[in-house]
């Protein structure tokens, strides 16, 4: 349809400046002379949407990321580690290590499961499946925490069974570890079963009518084709495991030292107006979000790589 | 195999195995961490009456605050929307020094924790901040005002409208640009004619993308925002208060509100995205 827009704008021009000299002519050496005049704007035009971008970017997220290291290193070196080393910000980091482990792993091996039974059969319903997968985007972290309370708090509907069984969720550990789960649920599954869709099943069957069992044929033949996918798909959900506000800040009850990941320690030190503390524990976490992203490039690359 | 066996399968045959196990496990663990803690919300709302869901839900706070995060999410959409469209529109077409740094910025908000955007806007925007002591001659004041939850739900919003319609733009070809300029339309009729109708679905879908994840945004917000009851309080602040006031009721209530939105601006987002596969397909 290209091709044949330019070939027909082609012919007119020519044509044209066959058939009548005179004023057409002039329309003709205007195009070639200019070689394609307008396919770009002015250069005054570029200069200033160039600095418009620029300026948004750099406004709105250049300058927030430069304050968190200025504001965490406003006092020097020693009160930096100072906030880091305290007992509480320890308690926080190890808190925050624990959850986001425990919460990659379950997403990993749930992105993978699911994305085995969606990219490699194909059944009615599949498409209301994905939808369900990504649903917990579209919730307000709020929510995501506040249907756990629902669930498992003193007033929830699971409330009699745990305190017969004197379970604690809420206020504690397993709150938090679900809450994050639930707000970082679709990270790896949708990294993954867009791409194993893509590569289709020829390689899998070929291995199974070879001999394959199913587990070494997942091992041998599905993994490594998708293993940067996974691997971003996992990065990404780890920043978000790790760096998860509204959910955690539902169920956790905010107990230092207990119960305080670190976006609530981070809060609770800003609070309480210990700024440089509140922003040297920031800067823990906007180095993760750098490292992320810079990782998240070079995949990225690798996976374009792979495409060709 | 006959026709009629093949039916009745509820998937189509294939030699690969597996299928049950994996589907089982999906259903299960997507209906316990998922689908049941979800509907543990409609249900605790429907023990409540109409009138107390209603009499909630129309209280003047309650009714302040959902209009504060569908409003302000709104307007940051819009906000995103335009300068998004320039931002990729410069980095797609355009070349400069620092590009690709420019560009891995963009992604920031996805990867950076809100509560320490949060913090960072605040800082940045109060009064003896980078930009907010620029502001204070002019009488501007961000930091603890709704312009204050605006800054930080344009932030928050900024990489869905880039990223959504980025793509879109990089693979439009620009010899349907040439073709319009050579059958004599300007550089300005080119982009309203040709362009935009390319990359609208797209930038509608980065808008309503944008305004879904701001409207429930509470990280980045509840810092900045000074949250003052009827002004600048968001709705997700208001489900906070009251489930700490133990008024569980008037938080599932605000939540259900909430989540019904979510859904609804889902359903709209999926036909957006359908619409731009549909046009990008044409024009590919």
């Amino acid at each position: 349809m290209n091709a044949l827009d330019q070939t027909s704008g082609h012919t007119v021009a020519h044509g044209a400046s066959e058939g009548l000299p005179s004023a057409l002519e002039q329309s003709h050496t205007y195009a070639t002379h200019r070689g394609r005049p307008v396919r770009t704007e002015p250069r005054a035009v570029r200069i200033v949407l160039t600095v418009i971008a620029l300026a948004f970017v750099g406004l709105f997220i250049g300058l927030p990321l430069v304050t968190v290291f200025y504001e965490a290193f406003k006092r020097g070196w020693q009160a930096y580690v100072a906030a880091l080393v305290a007992p509480d910000a320890l308690a926080a980091i190890q808190l925050t290590l624990i959850v986001a482990a425990i919460s990659v792993v379950a997403n990993l091996l749930f992105g993978l499961v699911a994305a085995w039974s969606i990219a490699k059969f194909e059944f009615p319903g599949k498409t209301f499946l994905i939808t369900l997968i990504d649903l917990p985007f579209s919730v307000s972290p709020v929510v995501a925490g506040l249907v756990y309370v629902l669930l498992f708090g003193s007033q929830g509907l699971f409330a009699a069974y745990l305190q017969a069984w004197d379970i604690k969720i809420i206020f504690a550990l397993p709150g938090i570890v679900l809450a994050t789960i639930f707000v970082t649920f679709p990270f790896v599954a949708r990294e993954l079963i867009p791409l194993m869709q893509e590569q289709g099943t020829a390689e899998e069957e070929a291995a199974i009518s070879l001999g394959a069992s199913g587990l070494s044929t997942f091992f041998r033949v599905t993994l490594p084709n998708v293993k940067w996918a996974l691997l971003y798909g996992v990065l990404l959900c780890n920043a978000r495991a790790m760096g998860e506000f509204g959910a955690v800040s539902v169920v956790s009850g905010h107990v230092r030292g207990l119960t305080n990941t670190m976006p609530l320690h981070i809060e609770i030190l800003y609070n309480e107006y210990q700024f440089v503390a509140s922003f040297a524990v920031a800067s823990l976490l906007a180095l993760l979000a750098l490292v992320t992203l810079i990782a998240k490039t070079i995949l990225e690359h690798r996976l374009a790589e792979e495409d060709r | 195999m006959s026709a009629s066996s093949s039916r009745l399968r509820f998937r189509q045959p294939s030699v690969i195995p597996g299928f049950g196990l994996t589907l089982g496990l999906t259903l299960t663990w997507l209906g316990l961490i998922v689908l049941l803690p979800l509907s543990a919300l409609f249900i605790k709302t429907s023990e409540l009456s109409l009138e107390r869901f209603i009499a909630i839900v129309t209280a003047t706070r309650t009714l302040h605050a959902l209009q504060v995060s569908f409003g302000l999410a709104f307007a940051a959409a819009l906000v995103n929307m335009v300068f998004g469209a320039i931002v990729v529109w410069v980095l797609v077409r355009y070349d400069f020094p620092g590009k690709k740094i420019v560009d891995a910025l963009i992604d920031i908000p996805f990867a950076l924790p809100t509560a320490v955007a949060g913090i960072a806007l605040t800082s940045l925007y109060a009064e003896n901040g980078w930009v907010g002591s620029l502001l204070a001659p002019l009488g501007i004041q961000v930091s603890f005002t709704p312009l204050g939850i605006l800054v930080a739900l344009v932030f928050i919003g900024l990489p869905f409208v880039v990223r959504t319609v980025q793509p879109v733009l990089a693979d439009l070809d620009q010899e349907l640009e040439d073709a319009a300029a050579s059958l004599g339309a300007t550089r300005g009729q080119t982009l309203v004619r040709v362009v935009l109708p390319s990359v609208w679905p797209a930038l509608l879908t980065g808008f309503a993308l944008a305004f879904a994840r701001a409207v429930g945004e509470y990280g980045s917000v509840i810092f900045i925002a000074g949250n003052l009851p009827g002004i600048s309080e968001i709705a997700p602040l208001l489900i906070v208060i009251r489930l700490e006031e133990f008024r569980y009721a008037d938080a599932t209530a605000i939540a259900t509100v909430m989540l019904v939105a979510s859904f609804v601006l889902l359903l709209i987002i999926n036909r957006l995205q359908r619409w731009a596969e549909l046009r990008g397909s044409k024009h590919g």
